[in-house]
């Protein structure tokens, strides 16, 4: 299905973009979770949060076609 | 009263290029004076602190967020806190963009009829702020080279 990612921080910095429409066949954060973390090797070191459509998403969550999807490292407001 | 509250808690952006300065806080407590009813505020204030780190100073904070995101948050906190305490206002501003170490950027301002709501919504405010809202960090050094920040528990 077609997700509009978004990468932020070190994230975008290690993926050398900061967003993408990508076409992907997972149907779960979770699933997307595992390619990402092929794609970005610096996710395994990290601790990083999914949000799906501007909420934060449980590795549960169900994806549908065109929800955008945001990869983001740890906050550091304040 | 009613109608004051709906007008104080209407979302308006908390984010914003550029450090907080002295001024604008001052203006936002003097904007407060007409509003009698108010018998306390609190205030937080963060500011860009020169940690050293391997040996090298920070001189500067650069912060970015997922915009959109991050303004539903702040709203959400706000109304949070709107509905545990008793407040008369609550605002809050963020800064993004590049701040030098001493500058302000993280403005809180609670107000109530008495102390106890303003003061514990404003801690209650700062804490989901931190844990919350997607405002992504790094900490830039004197020689230019910088590091990613993530926020640590409260201490």
């Amino acid at each position: 299905m077609t997700l509009r990612l978004k990468y932020f921080g070190m994230i975008a910095e290690a993926a050398g973009t900061q967003e993408a429409t990508v076409d992907m066949a997972v149907s779960s954060v979770e699933e997307l979770k595992c390619v990402l973390t092929q794609d970005i090797r610096k996710l395994v070191d990290i601790n990083f949060q999914i949000a799906v459509n501007q909420s934060i998403a449980q590795d549960s969550c169900v994806l549908n076609e065109n929800d955008e999807v945001a990869v983001l490292p740890g906050f550091a407001g304040g | 009263m009613t109608a004051e509250r709906s007008k104080v808690k209407k979302p308006k952006p908390a984010l914003f290029d550029g450090c907080i300065s002295a001024q604008k806080i001052a203006n936002s407590i003097a904007g407060h004076q007409t509003k009698t009813r108010i018998g306390a505020h609190d205030i937080f204030l963060g500011q860009v602190r020169a940690d050293k780190i391997d040996g090298k100073l920070v001189a500067a904070i650069e912060y970015t967020a997922y915009r959109e995101m991050a303004e539903k948050e702040f709203h959400a906190i706000r109304e949070r806190a709107f509905g545990s305490f008793d407040l008369t206002c609550a605002h809050i501003y963020h800064s993004l963009g590049r701040l030098k170490v001493g500058e302000i950027c993280l403005f809180v301002f609670t107000s109530s009829v008495r102390r106890y709501d303003a003061m514990e919504a404003c801690r209650y405010i700062v804490e989901e702020i931190k844990t919350k809202v997607p405002v992504f960090a790094r900490e830039i050094f004197e020689d230019q080279s910088y590091q990613w920040k993530e926020n640590t528990a409260a201490k």
